[in-house]
């Protein structure tokens, strides 16, 4: 039986694209509720609980966008230029967000500017990525190996919804996180955030679902016709059971179950659009298979990968595990 | 003017700005990254806390090069897809997994090990803290070697084929990642990295020894970057050459332009200055050592050197910028090994801390480095022209379907934000520098001594005096709280 290289790889770029939403996602969210905490130690206290992990996490995004470039670079050269705009923003935004990590600390007199370059990048990234994500899920257009749409053919209500969808969604995960590894008004107040969020998100999620389906007739096929719909139906079900776990995780003041319950709603709903993207690349003009590079090129980078992935989670994990469990509020900046 | 102003100037207009500002980021992390684990291992092995000081006055600094380079790295692996999606449609499948292997064996590896080297050092221990040290130094060196393996790809494709959608596809691998220029330049860029890192660290150290030749740590970082100086930047001139000459074998019209030459000669000067002109196909007022260039390049007084006309005007990079970006280059390169030489002078009369105007001389050199690794890639880079992938893949080829104005809108975005962002992080880092050496560095971070940051975790490990000492030494957690 011949190896089918290019489903293998769509599964690890979707595991990269997901490490790294579940990853920064926590990240961009802390940097969205930026302006709930006290200035000075609250925010102190909230970022120090990434500081030493956030760079690694950001480095998913490279693979997914690396990935792409390697293994389906038909896929890279017509998404990118479709998704200009929302993706040059995105950037931007990361750039204000990651040089906030050390320019907050050091100047007191521009701290204030920088805790808003923070909020304001980790909001402009988390809104751009929803947006990419709508704008792929509605269709992009290709002819002869180009994209052949406009420039703001990204721009429509259903990918503003998306927008919103995942900055909600982050903020869940960042405050979950915060309830997670912090004590005191910091985790109060993510306490007090994470369950609108949690609302928020279910409706948005919702939404999106109803949405989804009148996109593209194929998507209403992929869920809801025998035998699929085996597969599919448990999904919605799991979601609300998911979110019931988080809910109840909040209400008795559990602090770890509402993040891991948070990460579960993001895995559950990201599994939902694979059902409906498979099997394409780029809905509704290239398949998986269309876009890939050649066997060699996914041969050659597989034997590495197969090596490095493991390696790299082995050692992410271990970062992970050095600065497990609770941040001391009164270590770090002063 | 305005005919010039289409999307595929302003997306080469993008591309020169958004990387020459990133190369500077990751060149002095490589470089940095290295020192620190050099004083790491050797404060491990000597026992000597001066030597934790200087790694303490350093890895400050080094968190805010890394943070800019990682973030204006992340623009350039998207800009690819954005700006040039012809060209990764067609190289994706050589170039891509290259990159990959840069994100996988590289990125990852440094963004790993970074928390545990900037927060970890109370965590871990002294001997696994010097091993993340070790990783990110590594991680650096990983992604310098695939990084310039892509770029050497594109000056001296080898081992491709072409697909029946014109895609390159890999024939051999091995010859494709080690095409016939990598091993020069990856050589080059490397010993630039270090060179560009050894300037700073010794111009910084020339400066505080100008206001105190006493500093212990001072003394220290002078000495050591003296000691690239003289010993690197010969080598540096060494691997220049070889590079030259390697570049002369598969890339003639880039000597042609970089040497001013326009008419094949046999027994060509070696033009030291003087006004190209690609109109007149001449350099005006040339100053020339007559058979000198032959020498230097074919190693026979009579050699021949092939002129530009040689080539097509269409096929011919842009010879003026090629021409002068050399000579600055070459022109640093040489101060570089004099400073060197000097030092070892005066090392040798044991007044190597008290030469000022030799100090004087290091500091105005402290950003040397940086200037010549611009001018090199300048060189290269605009010598490749116009080909992206060279002699195969011409740069207007290579453009996304994309229109001018949206360019012109992210360029002018990119523009204001880096000039804005990376101008404070300069003056940032610039106040790190000015922090004088060995002192005790205050606990309040309105000034300028900021202690990196030390999160952590319940139950919080008894201190051990050696940790104590760890921690007064970086001005963190005990005289913190």
């Amino acid at each position: 039986m011949e190896i089918d290289l290019a489903l293998i790889w769509s599964l690890l770029i979707a595991f990269a694209v997901l490490a790294y939403v579940l990853l920064d996602g926590f990240d961009l969210g802390i940097g969205i509720l930026f302006p709930i905490f006290n200035k000075g130690s609250e925010r102190d206290y909230a970022m120090n609980t990434i500081a030493p992990v956030w760079d690694g996490n950001e480095t998913w995004l490279v693979l997914g966008g690396g990935g792409l470039f390697a293994v389906f670079p038909l896929a890279y050269s017509v998404v990118l230029p479709a998704l200009y705009a929302p993706l040059t923003l995105m950037l931007l935004g990361l750039i204000f967000r990651g040089v906030a990590f050390e320019y907050r600390w050091r100047s007191k007199n521009s701290q204030g500017f920088w805790d808003l370059a923070f909020f304001g990048g980790s909001l402009a990234a988390a809104f751009c990525q929803g947006i990419a994500l709508g704008a792929l899920v509605q269709g992009i257009d290709v002819v002869d190996r180009a994209y052949a749409g406009g420039w703001w053919n990204w721009l429509t209500p259903f990918s503003l919804l998306t927008g919103v969808s995942v900055a909600v969604g982050y903020i869940l995960l960042g405050s979950t996180w915060l309830i997670l590894k912090t004590v005191g008004p910091v985790q109060e107040k993510a306490y007090r955030y994470a369950k609108p969020a949690l609302f928020g998100l279910l409706g948005l999620i919702g939404l999106v679902s109803i949405w989804t389906p009148f996109l593209n007739p194929e998507f209403l096929a992929r869920w809801f016709t025998m035998p699929q719909i085996i597969y599919t139906a448990p999904v919605p079900l799991l979601v609300l059971v998911t979110a019931l776990v988080l809910l109840r995780g909040l209400r008795e003041k559990n602090d770890a179950w509402p993040f891991f319950a948070s990460l579960g709603l993001f895995v559950l709903t990201y599994v939902g659009l694979g059902i409906s993207f498979f099997p394409y690349m780029v809905p509704p003009s290239l398949t998986i298979w269309q876009a890939a590079a050649p066997d060699v090129s996914l041969e050659f980078l597989l034997i590495g990968t197969a090596v490095l992935i493991p390696l790299i989670l082995g050692y992410t994990a271990y970062a992970y595990w050095v600065f497990r469990g609770k941040v001391d509020p009164k270590e770090g900046y002063h | 003017m305005v005919e010039f102003l289409d999307a595929a100037f302003l997306a080469r207009v993008q591309f020169a700005f958004t990387i020459s500002f990133h190369i500077v980021f990751p060149a002095f992390s490589i470089g940095l990254a290295s020192y620190l684990a050099v004083l790491e291992g050797l404060w491990l092995w000597t026992g000597r806390d001066v030597f934790l000081r200087i790694f303490q006055y350093w890895i400050k600094i080094f968190a805010v090069v890394f943070g800019m380079g990682v973030v204006s790295g992340i623009v350039m692996s998207y800009q690819f897809g954005t700006n040039w999606s012809v060209f990764s449609d067609k190289t994706g499948p050589i170039l891509g997994p290259l990159m990959g292997y840069e994100v996988l064996s590289a990125f990852f590896l440094e963004a790993g090990f970074l928390g545990v080297m900037l927060f970890g050092m109370n965590k871990v221990g002294k001997k696994l803290h010097f091993f993340a040290t070790l990783m990110v130094a590594l991680g650096t060196l990983f992604s310098a070697f695939w990084i310039l393996s892509v770029n050497s790809w594109m000056q001296t494709p080898a081992g491709y084929g072409i697909n029946e959608v014109g895609q390159f596809i890999p024939v051999d691998w091995w010859a494709a990642v080690f095409n016939p220029s990598f091993p020069y330049r990856l050589v080059h860029m490397v010993l630039a990295a270090y060179l560009t890192t050894a300037f700073v660290v010794g111009g910084v150290a020339a400066w505080h020894l100008l206001r105190d030749k006493t500093n212990q740590s001072a003394r220290i970082m002078f000495s050591m970057a003296m000691w690239m100086a003289v010993i690197v930047a010969p080598i540096q001139i060494i691997a220049g050459d070889f590079h030259g000459l390697n570049t002369l074998e598969h890339q003639p019209a880039k000597i042609a332009a970089i040497e001013g030459h326009f008419e094949t000669k046999k027994g060509a000067p070696l033009i030291l200055f003087g006004l190209p002109s690609m109109q007149d196909e001449a350099v005006h007022y040339a100053l020339e050592i007559p058979k000198l260039g032959s020498l230097i390049l074919t190693h026979d007084l009579n050699g021949e050197i092939k002129g530009l006309k040689e080539w097509a005007p269409e096929d011919r990079p842009n010879v003026p910028i090629v021409f002068w970006s050399f000579r600055i280059m070459v022109g640093l390169g040489f101060l570089m090994a004099a400073l060197g030489a000097w030092s070892f002078l005066r090392r040798m009369q044991n007044k190597l801390y008290e030469t000022p105007l030799m100090l004087r001389f290091a500091t105005w050199m402290a950003p040397s480095g940086f200037i010549a690794l611009l001018a090199g890639w300048i060189t290269t880079e605009v010598g490749r022209q116009p080909y992206t992938v060279y002699g195969l893949l011409r740069t207007s080829d290579s453009i996304s379907p994309i229109d001018a104005p949206a360019v012109a809108i992210s360029l002018l975005a990119f523009v204001v934000v880096y000039f804005a962002v990376f101008g404070v992080g300069v003056v940032y880092i610039l106040r790190l520098m000015k922090r004088t050496p060995d002192t005790d560095i205050p606990d309040d971070y309105k000034s300028d001594g900021v202690p990196v940051r030390a999160t952590s975790m319940f139950p919080v490990k008894k201190l051990s005096s050696h940790d104590q000492e760890l921690a007064k030494a970086s001005g963190g957690k005990t005289n913190g709280n």
